[in-house]
């Protein structure tokens, strides 16, 4: 079963294979790697969505200020803001995404799905998703498989955290995890689903992570709203049948190399980027710890 | 000891921000360093190296590992008031950053903790989406995860301990799913650490822990448990 969530094309085999669809795959490798009972699974996935309602909920309601004051109720600003420049769902889907990730950078409760820096990309799309297509919950925690799927290969073949594959790997896999659900949810075939999956991809790849004063709030919270943003436009193109060329396999072998050769700067240690601009260690003079021990470069043991 | 993820750690954990390597890993360390002591603390000494040692305030990392020794669970609420509930408690702590600490994990922080006559100190890292690595508990190298059920077994360095230990757990159906063996010193004491898919009765922990030469048994549930 180990080979199961290899790659993408090994996950299609074995589904056509068994005459399985995505999700039952998911079902059978929890099962038999961690030997957890069907009924335990749709549990916890059912608890996870239910967060994920709770924290777009309680950031388009409650007052969500960070500790360092850079995130400061932007979720609610742009729910109430009178001007749709789309349409009101769009508005509605970005002010979501910006909700659930205050929640998270202000020590509310989320889902890290993938990582907690990406825990408004998934609870935004899914629930503005459900309520514009009206699927019900089942379907919805099929399509959390689904995705937790996709995410078990990118971290295998590439990388789901910032400090080893930059900002691509966080928000880029969860922006890639909810295409791909969403296009499975509305019946998608597994090549529309992949192809979701890669066109997502080649939309988040080189994304570096450069976090202000290292803390997990800016750039992360705007980029959970465009990666919903961008989960709806590969989700849109994959269903038309417009194939992304590259295909999924390619695409996440592309984000693992692009993930290696990134500087460290650029990988969650605040160095480069955005971290790096003059206001950004203005900011981060102001809000880090300065007190700390040096110990010389070369520490015993 | 690479073990595969699991759907829950895509979707999940479910934890209280910002960060899963520096707030829900962080609690975890916390929990297990509590398993480790075996029973609340009276005082910590809580040390935060390199990329920690500059944004435990701003990730909330102090609030974290003080909750986890307080045995909260990484989606407990209290996490944001760990610190006031602690001083409640009466559980002193202290904080302390090193840099540059070139031979550790980016990610890494040293709990002491005592409680009693009893003090334990733990380093733990934080490798990322909430999984931890423990490195060394009492000064002895261990490397295990906590997402298992992990038995640490202190005793004295004896030719056909591990057999003898492995037998054990065998007899009881105890899948091992790995078992490493550190030493201080020929025939000094050996630090055993065992992983297993399923938890040994108490039966067998008492077992273990009565005989002479076994200094101690400590036995560490899956940590979210
Ligand atoms: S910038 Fe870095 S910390 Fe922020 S969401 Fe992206 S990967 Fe996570």
């Amino acid at each position: 079963m180990c080979f199961l969530f290899e790659d993408f094309k090994g996950w299609k085999q074995y589904c056509e294979q068994h005459q399985m669809p995505l999700h039952q795959a998911v079902i059978e490798y929890e099962v038999s790697e961690k030997e957890a009972s069907e009924e335990k699974i749709w549990d916890g996935l059912a608890n996870a969505y239910t967060v994920m309602k709770e924290a777009v909920q309680t950031g388009l309601t409650q007052d969500m200020t960070s500790r360092s004051g850079m995130i400061n109720n932007g979720a609610k600003k742009v729910f109430n803001y009178p001007k749709p420049l789309l349409s009101k769902e769009f508005q509605v889907l970005i002010s979501r995404a910006l909700a659930a990730k205050e929640v998270n950078s202000c020590m509310g409760r989320v889902v890290a799905a993938p990582t907690a820096g990406a825990s408004g990309i998934i609870p935004g799309v899914m629930v503005t998703f459900q309520e514009l297509h009206g699927v019900d919950d089942r379907k919805i925690h099929e399509g959390l498989l689904v995705s937790a799927g996709i995410a078990l290969i990118m971290e295998k073949r590439a990388s789901i955290a910032g400090a080893v594959g930059g900002c691509q790997a966080e928000t880029g896999s969860a922006a890639a995890m909810a295409a791909g659900a969403m296009v499975y949810c509305l019946g998608g075939s597994v090549d529309q689903v992949f192809n979701a999956v890669a066109i997502t991809i080649q939309c988040m790849l080189g994304l570096i992570c450069d976090p202000v004063a290292g803390l997990v709030e800016v750039p992360c919270v705007v980029r959970n709203a465009s990666a919903a943003a961008i989960a709806n436009s590969s989700a849109q193109i994959a269903l038309a049948d417009v194939s992304g060329v590259i295909p999924v396999d390619e695409c996440v072998e592309a984000m693992g190399e692009v993930g290696q050769s990134m500087e460290t700067r650029y990988k969650e240690t605040a160095l480069g980027g955005l971290a790096a601009t003059t206001t950004g260690q203005a900011i981060s003079k102001r809000v880090l710890i300065q007190d700390i021990e040096m110990l010389p470069d070369e520490d015993q043991e | 000891m690479a073990e595969q993820s699991s759907v829950f750690d895509m979707i999940g954990p479910v934890m209280i921000g910002p960060s899963s390597s520096h707030t829900a890993g962080v609690v975890r360390i916390g929990r297990v360093a509590r398993k480790i002591l075996g029973k609340a603390p009276e005082t910590a000494d809580i040390t935060f190296y390199n990329s920690f040692a500059r944004t435990y305030e701003g990730h909330g990392s102090d609030r974290a590992i003080i909750a986890g020794l307080m045995d909260f669970k990484t989606d407990d609420d209290r996490i944001k008031t760990a610190l006031d509930l602690a001083k409640e408690a009466g559980f002193q702590y202290k904080f302390k950053s090193v840099g540059n600490a070139s031979v550790m994990h980016p990610n890494t922080v040293k709990v002491v903790a005592t409680s009693g006559d009893r003090t334990i100190e733990v380093v733990g890292e934080s490798r990322g989406g909430g999984v931890i690595k423990i490195g060394s508990v009492n000064g002895f190298g261990v490397g295990f995860n906590a997402n298992l059920s992990t038995m640490i077994i202190m005793a004295a360095d004896k030719k056909g301990a591990i057999a003898f230990i492995a037998t054990v757990l065998a007899n009881e159906d105890c899948n091992i799913a790995s078992m490493a063996v550190n030493r201080k010193g020929k025939n000094d004491r050996a630090c055993h650490v065992i992983e297993m898919d399923s938890k040994p009765s108490q039966v067998t922990i008492d077992f273990l822990k009565h005989l002479s030469w076994i200094n101690e048994v400590i036995f560490i549930p899956d940590i979210d448990f």
